[in-house]
């Protein structure tokens, strides 16, 4: 066997475990997810192809356009509040403050124990009598609304709750901040820039790219948010934060609707795709690239 | 630097205005430490008020104004949260969740860097491509693959054991962890494969006694990102396993929060306990922790 086929047989062998399981857990899903979207299938009986019935459905459902309302609020408000938090403190933590790995691993650390128990301690820390949140407000003067059991502050709530995990994008502006050249802090300072002008001229062209990283990241990470709504809300109260995916796993492993489950994740994938193809689009007006080509 | 920098400034600006500009900025120093400190203290209050919580009699829970520090301490909530005879299986809850987290990790830590020692080692046709659809998968959301995937692991009878959720991981499919160990293998000098395939070493050979002793950051990023990722999974869990006796800690912690009658002090004493396995690790191997997200460029 020549040495290059001999190359390319342990090469097609070593990555052969992805190859697999790409096609067995990934791409054949995606397959799957998009022929199972026509059909009817209740699982326990065999599919039945609807062909759009199930799409011309979701346009019907008043709570589809709950579940976008619902996730696009979210999305407004909590991706821009994180991005601006994040370079915020990011700023703060740059100007060679002492004990920066201390301060670093306690802003991170909310994002390292995500999930249920992060969960279960906000609606303790959101209870509207005895959690601590309002608590404090009331201690100050203020009387704090009820939070997750408010249709109008169920959202708003579970924003200052992602927002709590702030820290978790510190890392990477930290080490966008430092990747600035001091040199041109100088030359700007030399031409006679005051703070503000080297903030708005130097810093934030220089960490546009990794602004970009997170808007793009952030957008499809709040249009997915499942395990906060499910444990803390269950949806409610009166749907008022009925997320997206939520919904999607309403039909599919609660009422068993496959097809129907099916056809709302397309949808939901559609939009996240439009907005993030719109972002990336957008990134030339906006995003600075040293080497002055974009390449994305 | 600082004193010449102000030596100048006395003399350009003269003595008292070089005190109001000393003054400036010690304010300003001041006010940096305070802010910074303060949001370190929002992030730190849930975790202070989760872990006084767990320790307070119940009546304590709730006093106004409230009580930080608890008096007297209660260690017995942990027993009768974790061990109650009304709940006998949550002891298994945090054994199932270590097997299954381990479990993964190690299928993760095995295929992914067997796969990306290909992509970063060794020459095929279609590598680029092939390596351009492991990114392309990053992107894919859970909740598209994740109805498909239960149709098949219910017709091969998967449903309520803990295959669905170890299966997968030994298949290399978190193309995240595939890029991270491309990259660190692309990194490494050819003359040590040139020179172990003079000695004789096979392809095979070469990744197990060159490549992966020399890897042991990025193994061990991967073996940390990986573990908080499949402790803290929920909607995993919650598909694949109902039956009580398999359920993890969050299955089970959700479930919890359901019951009647479930008291705010064990709540948060199991809440405590669920999360300090994470907390642990993270203190434990924090700087390469960092590491793996600083790599990455994406927030964990």
């Amino acid at each position: 066997m020549r040495l290059s086929t001999r190359e390319a047989v342990e090469g097609y062998i070593a990555i052969s475990p992805w190859l697999i399981g790409f096609i067995a857990f990934v791409g054949g899903p995606i397959v799957a997810s998009l022929v199972i979207s026509f059909a009817e299938w209740p699982l326990i009986e065999p599919p039945r192809l609807v062909g759009l019935f199930n799409y011309s459905r979701l346009v019907h459902d008043p709570l589809v356009f709950q579940a976008l309302k619902v996730t696009t609020a979210y999305t407004l408000s909590a991706v821009p509040l994180h991005i601006i938090f994040g370079f915020f403190l990011a700023i703060l933590l740059n100007q060679r403050v002492k004990g920066l790995a201390i301060w670093r691993s306690i802003y991170y650390l909310p994002a390292v124990v995500s999930g249920v128990a992060v969960a279960v301690v906000w609606i303790w820390v959101l209870q509207p009598d005895f959690g601590i949140l309002n608590t404090l407000l009331r201690q100050v003067g203020i009387r704090g609304p009820n939070w997750l059991f408010s249709r109008t502050w169920v959202i708003p709530a579970l924003v200052v709750m992602s927002l709590w995990g702030v820290g978790g994008g510190l890392t990477v502006y930290l080490a966008g901040l430092q990747g600035i050249p001091t040199e041109l802090y100088e030359a700007a300072a030399i031409d006679g820039a005051n703070a503000l002008v080297r903030f708005t001229h130097v810093t934030v062209p220089m960490m546009s790219p990794v602004l970009f990283l997170q808007l793009v990241t952030g957008l499809i990470g709040s249009f997915q948010v499942f395990t906060s709504a499910y444990v803390m809300t269950g949806g409610g109260p009166g749907n008022a934060s009925l997320f997206f995916v939520l919904y999607i796993y309403r039909h599919a492993f609660q009422y068993f609707e496959m097809g129907y489950a099916s056809a709302l994740a397309w949808v939901l994938t559609l939009l996240i795709v439009l907005v993030t193809l719109l972002v990336v689009g957008s990134a030339r007006y906006w995003v600075y690239y040293e080497t002055d080509t974009a390449q994305l | 630097m600082d004193r010449r920098q102000s030596g100048v400034l006395t003399r350009r600006l003269g003595a008292g205005q070089h005190r109001t500009w000393t003054v400036v900025r010690y304010f300003a120093r001041l006010l940096l430490y305070l802010v910074i400190a303060s949001g370190a203290l929002i992030v730190l209050i849930p975790f202070v008020w989760m872990v006084s919580a767990s320790l307070k009699e119940l009546d304590q829970v709730f006093a106004y104004p409230p009580v930080w520090i608890p008096n007297p301490i209660r260690w017995e909530n942990y027993r009768e949260a974790l061990m109650t005879p009304l709940h006998p299986f949550i002891p298994y809850y945090f054994a199932n969740t270590l097997y299954v987290t381990l479990g993964c990790l190690v299928g993760e830590v095995l295929s992914c860097s067997l796969v990306g020692f290909g992509f970063a080692r060794l020459r095929f046709p279609g590598r680029r491509l092939l390596f351009m659809i492991v990114l392309a998968t990053m992107a894919v959301p859970f909740y598209v693959v994740m109805i498909p995937q239960f149709i098949l692991f219910r017709q091969l009878g998967w449903v309520n054991s803990f295959y669905p959720l170890l299966v997968p991981s030994y298949f290399a499919t978190n193309g995240f962890f595939i890029f991270l160990f491309r990259q660190f293998f692309a990194r490494i000098s050819p003359d040590l494969f040139d020179a172990a395939r003079i000695d004789g070493s096979s392809t095979w050979g070469i990744y197990r006694r060159v490549v992966l002793p020399l890897s042991v950051p990025v193994i061990a990023t991967v073996c940390i990102l990986s573990f908080t990722a499949h402790w803290n999974d929920f909607l995993g869990p919650l598909l694949y396993l109902s039956r009580t006796r398999l359920r993890t800690v969050s299955v089970g912690l959700a479930l919890f929060i359901g019951l009647q009658g479930v008291q705010w002090n064990h709540l948060m004493a199991a809440s405590t306990a669920v999360m300090l396995p994470c907390v642990l690790v993270f203190f434990a191997f924090q700087s390469l922790f960092i590491q793996g997200i600083v790599i990455t460029g994406v927030k964990g």
